[in-house]
């Protein structure tokens, strides 16, 4: 089975993220990774190649020349081949779908394609559902569980409340993970010296379809939120300090 | 004036509470506002949902929710209906639904918002795990949002009973088919609509300690949380994880037990209205955001809160 991990390079979780001239972000000094769901996405499809003999992985980024690095972290986990869509510019949702569909379905035999349950810079929460629109796929997200015969897939998926649905489709489809789908590998030394042979494939963004003039979904500004003021600490014994607590979270914070 | 559409969701049978917020942003504006409800009886609703225009009743022979047969159904009432905006929760089923609506009609979709202009098709997002905000405008004949719960003020239903309308489920093929739902054994108060919180860290030591954590949650009918450490160690299930990787919870209030304040947990919770801190450490990072801090052992503090906590709500 040909099988796909969409990925998306995000800033360090830990980064402190700055406003640039309104509609970007300052770079300077980020350090990119791989989006946390993505790998575990890209953890999903090694596990069904291993399942599935005969199988490969492909790696998908669409953006610019820096996302190089999140496809050579997949190729160094395990995946076969990468492909880079080169894009500078500033795609919605459907766009992106549009891009990453595009490579998909020129390959006839594709079968799952794992992607993130969203990306955790734009948030934005609908890549995966869009790319099933697409390439008119079924799809499941939020998936904490999946399991695959090659032929259909089964998956639970988080509906709150510690419920979980179970969904059954048939391949090919979209899956959407979710944190406890799994552990990500880390890559391997050798994985890391085989990542560096592999050629990454370079789609050029106007080849796919998409475009920035077709976005439906355009940002017109960001901002920093206000900042909590600082807190006080509640001096004194365990005792007295819970019962100025419960005062204060009644008559200052007016909560209880 | 706008036609608004929105989607409102039934959880086992009963009127979610973020309805209102919805509710309440939609009639704001003089709009139309049309109300989908998925039931085979909208009679009890009714009351809630004064002030719309009409209600759209959808039924059919088996309403269970079918993501596909969902998607294709209101897509359909927005078509015929003609709603240039269409609104629902960011819950999990939200989520779900939206985007699937979104790739339908072809239309932009803001998810997760704090604040939606009707009139203008603009709304304002967290992005970058809520470190930012971001103002998007969405172009095109018509609009997608779902808001963020627990932020849209709620104000009384009020104004004109609604006509109810009806629509047939749409019943076509359903690729990917939900089998089952299984519940949990014990029945949790979902995060992400809590209006108050009570979560553990590493600190915690073991699984059976989340115990102290419950029965403080107990008296304030609170949901129990988690850090990231907490649920990698074992000792809380993973759709328990507050912060980046886990849930955005944003209740009145949120107790941290034992968690330090990691950059990742708290862009999870920190539109928390009020944050109060337990740590044993009184350099922890949590006390710079805390509203409320308290430097001591968990294991003496908690139960202790509780006792109070009782006392004074009854
Ligand atoms: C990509 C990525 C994503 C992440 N996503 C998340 C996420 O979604 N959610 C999340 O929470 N973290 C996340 N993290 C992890 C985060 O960086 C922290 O490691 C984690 O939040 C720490 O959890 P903690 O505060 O429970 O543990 P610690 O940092 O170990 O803190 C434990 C605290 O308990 C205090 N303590 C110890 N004993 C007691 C006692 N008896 N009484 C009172 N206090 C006591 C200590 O003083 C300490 O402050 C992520 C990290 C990465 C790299
Ligand atoms: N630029 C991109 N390149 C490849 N995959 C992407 C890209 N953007 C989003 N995705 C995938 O879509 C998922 C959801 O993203 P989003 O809808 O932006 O939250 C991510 O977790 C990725 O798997």
């Amino acid at each position: 089975m040909n099988i796909y991990a969409c990925i998306k390079q995000v800033p360090d979780t830990e980064a402190s993220i700055l406003v640039k001239d309104g509609r970007s972000i300052n770079e300077t000094n980020i350090k990119w990774i791989v989006s946390p769901y993505d790998e575990y996405a890209i953890e999903e499809a090694l596990k069904l190649k291993e399942k599935l003999p005969g199988s490969k992985v492909t790696a998908i980024c669409l953006g610019p020349d820096r996302v190089q690095n999140a496809l050579r972290t997949a190729l160094a986990m395990g995946a076969d081949a990468a492909v880079h869509i080169e894009c500078a510019a500033l795609l919605d949702a459907h766009n992106t779908a549009r891009a990453l569909a595009h490579v998909i379905g020129a390959d006839k035999e594709f079968g799952v394609i794992f992607l993130g349950r969203q990306a955790i810079d734009d948030d934005a929460s609908q890549v995966h559902l869009m790319l099933a629109g697409e390439l008119s796929l079924p799809a499941a997200t939020n998936v904490l569980a999946f399991s695959c015969d090659g032929q259909k897939v089964r998956v639970e998926r988080e509906i709150g409340e510690g419920a979980r649905e179970v969904i059954e489709m048939p391949v090919p489809c979209v899956v959407a993970a979710a944190k406890g789908l799994n552990t990500p590998r880390y890559a391997s030394m050798m994985g890391i010296m085989k990542a560096k042979k592999i050629e990454i494939r370079k789609v050029p963004l106007a080849e796919t379809g998409a475009d920035e003039t077709r976005n439906r979904v355009r940002l017109l500004k960001l901002s920093s939120p206000a900042e909590k003021p600082q807190g006080r600490v509640i001096p004194g014994e365990p005792a007295a300090v819970v019962q100025e607590l419960v005062k204060l979270l009644r008559e200052e914070a007016k909560v209880l | 004036m706008a036609n608004i559409g929105l989607y409102i969701e039934l959880k086992d049978g009963s009127f979610k509470k973020s309805n209102r917020e919805l509710l309440s942003l939609a009639r704001k504006g003089g709009h139309a506002v049309h109300a989908v409800v998925f039931c085979a009886d909208v009679q009890p609703f009714l009351e809630e949902m004064q002030g719309v225009q009409s209600v759209i009743q959808v039924t059919g022979a088996d309403l269970a929710y079918q993501p596909e047969r969902y998607a294709r159904t209101l897509a359909k009432v927005i078509e015929e209906y003609k709603l240039e905006a269409f609104l629902g929760i960011y819950s999990a089923q939200g989520k779900d639904l939206f985007p699937r609506l979104a790739a339908l009609l072809k239309a932009g979709l803001v998810n997760d918002c704090l604040a939606v202009d009707l009139e203008k098709r603009q709304a304002v997002k967290p992005v970058y795990s809520g470190k930012l905000l971001a103002e998007y405008q969405v172009e095109g004949e018509r609009a997608l949002f779902t808001v963020r719960p627990n932020v849209i003020p709620v104000e009384p239903a009020a104004g004109g009973t609604p006509q109810v309308k009806s629509m047939t489920l749409d019943a076509g093929e359903a690729k990917a088919r939900i089998v089952e739902v299984i519940q949990s054994a014990s029945r949790k108060i979902d995060l992400t609509e809590a209006e108050v919180i009570v979560s553990g860290g590493r600190a915690m030591k073991a699984k059976e300690n989340f115990s102290i954590l419950e029965d403080l949650a107990q008296v304030l009918n609170a949901g129990v949380g988690a850090s990231r450490a907490a649920v990698d160690a074992g000792f809380a299930t993973s759709d328990m994880q507050v912060g980046q990787t886990g849930k955005v919870v944003n209740p009145k209030l949120y107790i941290a037990c034992g968690i330090s304040g990691a950059i990742q947990h708290f862009v999870g919770m920190k539109t928390s209205k009020i944050i109060v801190a337990v740590n044993k450490d009184p350099e922890a990072p949590i006390f710079k955001k805390a509203d409320y801090g308290i430097v001591g052992d968990l294991f003496t503090v908690v139960p202790l809160l509780k006792e109070e906590l009782k006392k004074a709500l009854g």
